[in-house]
Formats: C-alpha cells, sequence, structure tokens
C-alpha cells in the first residue's frame, strides 16, 4: 500500500538544480531555492554548505506554485464513504495540490457559517482546504443562503454547483451581494428545460446510442445571462466547467466587454470527446457531457487565449456500486486530482498548447487570484492575501516539484481518492508529481 | 460460415452475412410453426431467463414462446417480482442468475446500453429485447424477414419509418440493419420526433407524408407515445392525426401493392386508420408470426447452433 509522509521543514532545506517556473515573477530558470523554518529564504544558486541544509537535488525537474483546483467534491459531510476531507487531501498531494477549494452540494449543505467552519475543521496537513458556499438555502433556488455569514467565516466564493441558480432574480442579487465581499459567484451553467433527462451530448451519436441529447446551449445560454447578470451588477462572475464552444465565446465577448468574468475548464473537456461514450461506459458520464471535436477544439483555443483562465478537475468522486449500473443511470462525474498534471502535461504543454509556465498560471496562479488566495498556510483566510500562487522571498514555500519527463500509466487502483471514477485507466501519461511542499514541510 | 457472437445486442454491430443467416435460420423455424405438432428439442435442457423490466406483451411472449418451441426451460422475472422492489441492482441480479447456471438472458430495460452493460459482465448470452431509444434488434430482424416474406428481397426496396423516430428502438434497428442489407431508408415525421444527426446514420428525411410515401415500397408506422403531446413535442394528437396518419385515402396515391408494418401495440386512428391496419396492404399479424421464428433462430445460434436446423432437429430427437 502506497503512503504519503509529511516530512516537517527542517531548519534549512535547500531544493537545487531545479527548473523554477514562477509565472507572477517571470521566472523561468534553473537555480536553487533555499527554505528557512518553512520560509523561502532566497531563489538563487546556492552553497551546499550552508549550516545543517538538507539538499534535494532537483535536477531535471520543474518547480512551481503549489497548485490549486479551485473546483472539488470531497462529500464531506455526508458521504464520506465515497471521500472524506482527508483521503481527498492525499489525492490532492499526490496530484501536486497544495490547496482546494471545495464545493458546498455536501450533505447537509455549506450554507451557513456552521458548517463553512466545520468543514474547516476538519483541515489535515496534506493540503489546504478552502470551503465554498451554497448560493441558496439547500441549493433549492429559493432564498438566498447567509453569504456574507459564510465569508467571514472562511468561505471563498459562493456556488450551487451540481445546480444551476435557475431563477434569473436571485442570480442577479447574489452577484450584487457578493460584490460586498468581492467573492466570486460560480455558476453552474445549465438550463435545466434544455438538458431535461439528457445523458449525454446532443448529436448524431447520441441518436445512434439512444441516450437522450444535452445540446450545448443548456450551457451558453445560461453563461451569456449570467454574464448580463454580471454586467448589470458589476458583480464578479466565474464560469465553472465549460465544456462547448460557444460557452467559450460568451466569456470571450464578456471579458471583452469589461465584464468580471473568469472561466475554467477540466481535463476531460479538452482530452475526451462523446466518442468516449461509445460502449456506454459509464465512467464517461459527466455534467456537463463529453462533447464533440470542435469543442475540444474551441476549449483547447480558449485555454490558449486566455479566455478560460484555470483547469479545475471537479473531482467527483462516486462508490463503485453507485457507478456500476445503468448509463443514464449513473451518477455525473469522474475524479481527478491525481491525473491532472499528468493529463495537462501530455495534452497541453507537450502538444505546444500553452507553455509550461501558462499552464502554471491556469493550475496555480490564476484560481489562487480569483478566489484571493494566499499563500502557504492562509488556510480558510478567505479574503485580503493576494500573494498566492508566487515564489518569493519571505513568503512561505508552498511548492509543487514534478518531473515533467516521468512517464506512467494510469492505475486508479493506486490513487489515494477513496474512489476510482475515472475514464483515464490505462492512459500513458507524461509529467508526474515527486513531492509538494506545503508550509515548507515536505510531502511524498 | 459459423455464428461467432455471444450476444445479440443491438443490429449495428452485425454484418450482412450474420443478419442474413439469422434470416435463413429463421425460415426454417417459421415452417415448424405450421406444424401440427410446434416443438423441436433442439434447446433441450437449456435454460433462457426472460428479465422484462418494461411492460410487454408480444415481445415477452414471442421470447418465452420461442424458448418453449425449442423445449428450453424459461424463468420470466418482472420488476415487481424481482428483487430489484427491494433495491437490487441489474447486476447483483444478473450474476444471482447467472449462480444458477443459466445460458441466456434476454433483457428488456428502460435504459439505453443496459444489455451492454449485462453482457460485458456476465458469462452467460445476453439478447436485447428493447433498451430505452436505442435497439431492439429481434424486431429489426422480424420485420425484415416479415419485408423479405412478403416482398422476395431486400435490396433496393424504399422502406419508409413514419412517426416517433426519437424516441424509437425500432427505428433504429430497422434503420441499421434495412441499410445493411441494401434497402433504401427514409423517415418521416413532425420535426421535433425526427432526433438530430439521423442523417448520419445514411437515412432520408421527410415531414410531408404523402410526398414521403410517394417512393415507398414498405411503409413501417410507428406507435405514438401518448404521452409525447404532454412533453410539449406536439400541438396536439388531432394535428399529428390529420399531419402523419396512414389513412386509405393516403394509399390510394402510392405505389400499387405497397406494404404496411406496424410494430405495435397501435393507437388506431392516431398513427393508422383501422381499416388500414386491418386492410390488405398489411402484414401486421405477420409480423408478429415472423417474430416467434426469428427469436427461435436467435436463441438457437446464440446457444451454439449451426449447420442445418432439419439436422438438429434429427439429432436431438
Amino acid at each position: 500500500m502506497k503512503e504519503l509522509k509529511i516530512q516537517k521543514a527542517e531548519d534549512r532545506l535547500i531544493i537545487k538544480n531545479g527548473r523554477v517556473i514562477d509565472p507572477a515573477n517571470k521566472r523561468d530558470e534553473a537555480t536553487d531555492i533555499v527554505i528557512k523554518d518553512g520560509v523561502i529564504e532566497s531563489i538563487e544558486k546556492s552553497d551546499n554548505a550552508k549550516s545543517g541544509a538538507q539538499v534535494i537535488d532537483a535536477t531535471g525537474l520543474i518547480i512551481t506554485p503549489g497548485f490549486f483546483d479551485m473546483h472539488v467534491h470531497f462529500r464531506e459531510p455526508g458521504r464520506e464513504d465515497e471521500e472524506t476531507i482527508e483521503t481527498g487531501s492525499l489525492a490532492a498531494a499526490a496530484g501536486g495540490f497544495t490547496g482546494v477549494a471545495c464545493m458546498p452540494n455536501t450533505t447537509p449543505v455549506v450554507e451557513n457559517q456552521g458548517i463553512v467552519q466545520l468543514v474547516k475543521s476538519r483541515q489535515t496537513a496534506y493540503c489546504g482546504i478552502y470551503p465554498v458556499g451554497a448560493v441558496t438555502k439547500g441549493l433549492e433556488c429559493q432564498e438566498l443562503a447567509e453569504m456574507g455569514d459564510m465569508f467571514h467565516a472562511g468561505a471563498v466564493a459562493v456556488s450551487d454547483d451540481g445546480k444551476p441558480v435557475t431563477n434569473s432574480n436571485l442570480m442577479r442579487r447574489a452577484l450584487d451581494y457578493c460584490r460586498m465581499f468581492d467573492i466570486p459567484v460560480i455558476s453552474h451553467c445549465e438550463d435545466l428545460f434544455l438538458s431535461a433527462d439528457g445523458a449525454m451530448n446532443e448529436g448524431a451519436l447520441a441518436t445512434k446510442l439512444g441516450l437522450r441529447g444535452i445540446p450545448n446551449v443548456a450551457e451558453s445560454s445560461m453563461a451569456y445571462r449570467d454574464a448580463q447578470l454580471a454586467a448589470l451588477t458589476g458583480g464578479r462572475l466565474h464560469i465553472a466547467h465549460v465544456s462547448c464552444a460557444e460557452t467559450v465565446e460568451v466569456v470571450r465577448q464578456a471579458k471583452r466587454r469589461g465584464i468580471k468574468i473568469t472561466a475554467e475548464t477540466c481535463p476531460h473537456y479538452f482530452i475526451l470527446t462523446e466518442d468516449a461514450v461509445k460502449g456506454y461506459s459509464e465512467m464517461t458520464r459527466v455534467n456537463p457531457p463529453l462533447r464533440g471535436q470542435a469543442d475540444v477544439q474551441a476549449i483547447l483555443e480558449g485555454l490558449e487565449d486566455g479566455t478560460i483562465d484555470c483547469i479545475v478537475t471537479d473531482h467527483a468522486p462516486h462508490s463503485h456500486e453507485e457507478k456500476e449500473v445503468e448509463f443514464d443511470q449513473a451518477p455525473t462525474g469522474m475524479i481527478g486530482l491525481e491525473t491532472s498534471l499528468g493529463l495537462c502535461w501530455t495534452h497541453l504543454v507537450e502538444t505546444g498548447v500553452l507553455t509550461p509556465s501558462q499552464l502554471v498560471e491556469k493550475m496555480s496562479l490564476n484560481p489562487r487570484n480569483i478566489l484571493k488566495i494566499g499563500n502557504g498556510s492562509a488556510v480558510g483566510s478567505g479574503a485580503g492575501l493576494t500573494t498566492g500562487g508566487k515564489i518569493e522571498i519571505g513568503k512561505i514555500a508552498d511548492l509543487t516539484v514534478f518531473d515533467p519527463q516521468s512517464k506512467w500509466t494510469v492505475d486508479p487502483e493506486e490513487f489515494f481518492s477513496k474512489s476510482r471514477n475515472t475514464p483515464f485507466k490505462g492512459f500513458e501519461l507524461t509529467g508526474k508529481t515527486v513531492m509538494t511542499v506545503l508550509n515548507g514541510n515536505i510531502i511524498r | 460460415m459459423k455464428w461467432s457472437k455471444k450476444d445479440l445486442l443491438d443490429l449495428e454491430s452485425l454484418n450482412k452475412e450474420e443478419i442474413s443467416m439469422i434470416l435463413d435460420t429463421a425460415r426454417s423455424f417459421r415452417e415448424i410453426l405450421d406444424r401440427p405438432v410446434k416443438k423441436v428439442p433442439i434447446l433441450r435442457g437449456k435454460t433462457v431467463v426472460n428479465m422484462f423490466f418494461e411492460p410487454s406483451t408480444r415481445t415477452s411472449a414471442s421470447f418465452d414462446m420461442a424458448a418453449k418451441r425449442l423445449m428450453a426451460d424459461t424463468v420470466n422475472i418482472s420488476p415487481k417480482t424481482s428483487a430489484v422492489q427491494k433495491g437490487e441492482t441489474l447486476l447483483d441480479t444478473a450474476r444471482n442468475l447467472e449462480a444458477m447456471k443459466i445460458d441466456l438472458v434476454v433483457i428488456r430495460h428502460s435504459s439505453s446500453g443496459a444489455p451492454h452493460f449485462l453482457a460485458s459482465r456476465i458469462k452467460a448470452g445476453v439478447i436485447n429485447a428493447g433498451d430505452g431509444q436505442h435497439a431492439h434488434p429481434t424486431q429489426g430482424l422480424l420485420d425484415m424477414f416479415t419485408i423479405r416474406e412478403k416482398r422476395g428481397k431486400l435490396e433496393g426496396l424504399n422502406v419508409l419509418i413514419v412517426g416517433d423516430v426519437t424516441h424509437s428502438r425500432v427505428a433504429r434497428s430497422d434503420i441499421h440493419g434495412l441499410l445493411k442489407m441494401g434497402a433504401k431508408v427514409s423517415v418521416c415525421g413532425p420535426s421535433t420526433l425526427i432526433p438530430m444527426g439521423i442523417q448520419d446514420l445514411g437515412v432520408k428525411v421527410y415531414y410531408d407524408l404523402d410526398q414521403a410515401l410517394a417512393e415507398a415500397d414498405v411503409v413501417n408506422v410507428l406507435r405514438l407515445q401518448l404521452e409525447r403531446q404532454k412533453k410539449g413535442l406536439l400541438p396536439s394528437l388531432r394535428e399529428y392525426s390529420q399531419l402523419f396518419c396512414i389513412t386509405g385515402e393516403r394509399l390510394k396515391k402510392t405505389k400499387p401493392g405497397i406494404t404496411v408494418m406496424h410494430p405495435g401495440p397501435m393507437n388506431r386512428g392516431v398513427e393508422i386508420e383501422p381499416a388500414v391496419a386491418d386492410g390488405a396492404s398489411s402484414v401486421i399479424l405477420d409480423q408478429v408470426t415472423n417474430g416467434v421464428a426469428v427469436r427461435m433462430a436467435v436463441l438457437y445460434l446464440l446457444t451454439g447452433g449451426e449447420g442445418s436446423v432439419s439436422e438438429a432437429i434429427k439429432k436431438e430427437a
């Protein structure tokens, strides 16, 4: 059984000869990072002989600000059989993430200060946990949840993720209200009338497989609505899990108009197409569904031109029993924390879509900027710290160290997550985390 | 040629030779159905489980009868009488049945792909008796058998499918099967009931029934599920009937000798005029009879039957 061990910060640690990529400071060079008492002391070639230093040779490895996934589901409280904050944190650390934002659709829903505090109280030493509060009480789209209270308790954003805020007026109020705290409203864009009973992407393949289809416009029409509401209110809007070309265009146009909008996508939306559904593999059932080749292309372009700010996993663990059923009855979602880096490196960097530095922006700097999350151990503090996603002297060491050459085959049995629901089993990937450094402690 | 597949899940995955093999084998069984004694001991000692998780009269009776006429033991399971009521999963139900050493599972299920799900997880052969809106391969085969019986061939014929194509597994199986056998296939219905991308399967789409019927040698009328109106797919059944009901008047303008089919159950007066359903052009009851023969052929081939049926009968007798 694999194990992740935490090595407490030594008096002085030198990570030598690694390629340090820090987009915020426009740094991409082979150098040394010296960490003293968990804080970065210097970023330059250093003397090994510094008193009592532990030296890690990082030749051939890349060192970046710790990755941050702003969209995960850790199922605690309520479905600890699928994932707990602890197992989710282990999966995150194994994947190179030093922080994650947990969506509120748990049981009970994260809809008040008490439940935000409960989630925060389950913090582990493997990964920073940042709760996202609900927009509406019980995710029922009837009344606004206590967003201010949740913000003050440490919520970094609000979202009814898993469900859309169907009531346009409530969405308007949420965007307006959240301006007071300068936190984003994360929108799960889905017109439920258009997606009703749908199990996969609408089109010829759905017709052939006899599965009900979900058209792209089910997502993009709501993204457009929300962009208009963000323009009206001046609130900050973040579009979750963009899956189709039309939504990319909505975000692109909104950004051109100066609307406060950001967007994320997941590896499965730029790697897989609806063709993966052939054979009715329940692992490929996600919401929004896997789309067509033109959508994949549009998402790649959106990543390349900066329309899409972040890459998230939408890590959605499901028990084997629940997932291994008829396709249209299977719950939607797949896990992703432990495959994300390999998938992104293989399919974005090695293919030339993104430079290594751009990938680091989307996996580390941008999500922290959107959520205003600071560096290192500022766990759950919410707003205020804006230095996250950077490698700077005097700041807490919060780093991801990975081997861009390492070739590996995805084997879900080796995952730290409690769940195994991934369609990437058997995929040959390049790029693997070697260790993460959280608050100066080495996790590997 | 020897049958090589464990399961019959759809017609898309069969080639022309395999479809011909089933149709030819069915012909031998069709003859047996006209004999005074309609039983042959070909499947003696084999067990067929019919799992019908959706209401069905003709398909479930047809499969049951087909198995019994081959002298197989049959077990019939419906959702009301199965442990599915107690929360058991489809997979567990099937695994339990498999532990009882069965040979074939015939499954009807409301989820598209449910038979594929089972087939990939159990050793017994799986026959799809209708899954969601995906496939109904034995219906497609019996439709082809009936057309061939009435028209002497499939190749070159113009077959028109009319009605709710979006929700029809029969339409999809007919399309795949008929195209493989060289027929030309068109579909006609309200645009809200013609699914996106159906042209990609190789069919022509019409929205005007009279125009579509003008070319047709065979018209297969699909059942309209009456709740479609409530779901906003149709303004009214009255209007549907005006635009898409197969009437005697309409048939007067078609090619002479047109063959009228319907997989049943029929909504008389909505999709087909009673006089047409019971008229000289109709082969609807022949389809039902042929269904038993086709299912006998499928059961026979999937349990390892090969070569001439009459020799197999002699051997087993």
